[in-house]
């Protein structure tokens, strides 16, 4: 069995009187295919923004190849080798959809142990994965002006540009046709096979069950369920917090 | 072009101002250019922080006068030539920058403003209350009566000012164009995704902070030479904070051009108003262009010509 790159144990996080999670033991192991359900308001984001350091767990460990992490902060963890997209797409508006690439490659895309990337680089490292998400005929065009699912796409080249072992990838997909969700599914898949290790956060069913080789399911902060989609879906603890009793 | 030919140019370029100065020969030219020339430095080191990475600083006026008063110290216990004194006020300012935003860079938006507000004021208040720099009465500085190689006193100023004012534009260009100023750009637009992709935004802002206060000192270091006369009223003015603000405003805040033009457009009206009208008028002056370029050209005047050059292109491609 290939080695554990992600364990999360025994997290947990409030929001004032608000238990968002709760004893939370999650791990993504290398090469993985994982995706997290649950319905909203679950603690999700708030357990990915604790791996990735937005927020910082109270209780638990997060420890990243053998190192624990969730002392260090968001830029040093995505160094490490942890990237994520996010639910609303936070492009840099002010700059072109090359220069956004351009950021995370300047900053994050080093290999490990070398902190520079030489700047002419960049600009050839930028090229090639915006043609990888399909977006290099809008390179100079401003990141404001894209559309959701151009914006979509720009989250996830940042992303590949840090160069991740691990991608969280936050609903990726909200808010697009079918044709869309084949086309990020298929950037996924793709990202994977190169030996990314991928969370995927999504309520789109389909590309979950498509994509998933496990699910885990947090309902009210805790999790409920984790194992094989077959056996997770028919679960019926987790049929209840999706169907209701 | 690469950063130490700009050096050379900017510097060429300052020399040039400086000989058209001396072929007029005129002392009040001196003086006024001085102003222009310290608006330049204010304008382009607010810039820095305001401009590149969006944290608006308020407290322009203290770590000016702070610069000040380390000149005013140093000539009371040391007295070193200005050329030391200038890069010792700009240490003490990088410092107290640093402190500033090690203290205060958790704050963003208004709060962060409101904070560097309080800092100047806190800074006024310590002067007042300090009567080995003057105190409330204030410090005189004789200057020495010659110096070498300029015809007078005020030509030096006015040659050390140009200096400065070509080495902050300098610094601000490379600073833009470098992995610093991106990282810069990207905390501005979304610090949230900045850090997310990597871009250690903390450690970015103090590098900001104490390079805009550094080159805020540089500019106020001269200052007790240049009035002879310096007290808390004049160096803490309000002018200085918000004309360090309107510059880059009316300028453009994105680009090291924008500050350099507003200042001196606006360092210049100020000074044709202050001989024709009334120095009463100056921050009239900055009030009603403020409003005009706020509702037409929010930009600046370099986002407005950047708006028109991209229009008249988009004009030759249907056209083409």
């Amino acid at each position: 069995m290939a080695e554990i790159l992600l364990s999360v144990v025994g997290v947990g996080k409030r929001f004032g009187g608000f238990t968002a999670l709760e004893g939370i033991d999650f791990q993504v192991r290398r090469g993985e295919r994982v995706g997290l359900l649950g319905p909203n308001g679950s603690g999700k984001s708030t357990l990915v923004n604790c791996v990735t350091g937005t927020l910082r767990n109270e209780a638990g460990e997060i420890i990243f190849r053998d190192e624990r992490i969730d002392r260090l902060t968001t830029h040093q963890r995505i160094r490490r080798g942890i990237a994520r997209t996010f639910q609303i797409p936070r492009p840099f508006a002010s700059m072109t959809v090359r220069e956004n690439v351009e950021i995370a490659l300047l900053y994050a895309g080093a290999p490990a142990g070398n902190e520079r990337v030489p700047h002419g680089a960049t600009e050839d490292d930028a090229h090639h994965i915006l043609e990888e998400v399909g977006l290099q005929a809008k390179a100079d065009e401003r990141s404001g002006s894209l559309t959701q699912v151009d914006l979509r796409k720009l989250e996830l080249a940042r992303a590949m540009a840090a160069h991740p072992q691990l991608l969280i990838a936050d609903e990726a997909m909200a808010g697009l046709s079918m044709g869309e969700v084949d086309e990020i599914l298929a950037l996924l898949m793709r990202l994977n096979q190169a030996g990314v290790s991928i969370v995927m956060i999504e309520h789109i069913m389909y590309a979950v069950m498509k994509f998933s080789e496990r699910i885990a399911v947090l309902v009210a902060g805790r999790k409920i369920a984790d194992g094989d989609p077959q056996s997770v879906i028919a679960d019926p603890e987790v049929q209840r917090a999706y169907l209701g009793e | 072009m690469a950063p130490l030919p700009f050096l050379g140019v900017s510097l060429a370029s300052a020399a040039a101002v400086y000989g058209a100065g001396i072929a007029v020969g005129n002392e009040y030219l001196y003086f006024a250019s001085y102003t222009v020339a310290q608006y330049i430095v204010l304008a382009t080191a607010w810039n820095i922080l305001g401009g590149y990475t969006g944290y608006v600083n308020f407290g322009t006026a203290g770590f000016f006068a702070v610069g000040a008063y380390t000149s005013v110290v140093l000539h009371k216990t040391v007295n070193l030539p200005l050329l030391i004194m200038i890069p010792v006020g700009g240490l003490v300012c990088a410092v107290l920058g640093l402190a500033m935003g090690y203290l205060t860079l958790r704050l963003r938006g208004v709060f962060f403003a409101i904070a560097t507000l309080a800092m100047a004021i806190v800074l006024h208040t310590l002067v007042v209350n300090w009567s080995f720099v003057g105190g409330a009465r204030g410090a005189y500085i004789i200057r020495p009566r010659e110096v070498m190689f300029f015809a007078s006193y005020s030509e030096y100023l006015f040659a050390v000012m140009l200096l400065l004012a070509a080495l902050a534009v300098a610094i601000a260009r490379w600073v833009e164009r470098s992995r610093l100023g991106r990282g810069l750009a990207a905390i501005r637009d979304d610090e949230i995704a900045a850090e997310c992709s990597g871009v250690p935004t903390l450690k970015l802002k103090l590098v900001a902070t104490t390079l805009s206060g550094f080159l805020m000192g540089i500019a106020g270091a001269p200052f007790p030479y240049y009035v002879s006369y310096v007290d808390p009223a004049g160096a803490f003015n309000l002018a200085y904070g918000v004309n360090s603000i309107a510059m880059p405003l009316i300028g453009g805040m994105s680009s090291w051009v924008g500050p350099l033009i507003g200042a001196l457009l606006l360092g210049t009206l100020q000074q044709v108003a202050t001989v024709t009208i009334s120095s009463a008028a100056n921050l009239l002056l900055v009030g009603v262009l403020l409003v005009v370029f706020v509702t037409v050209a929010p930009n600046g005047i370099v986002g407005l010509l950047q708006k028109v050059r991209g229009q008249s292109g988009a004009r030759k491609k249907q056209n083409g």
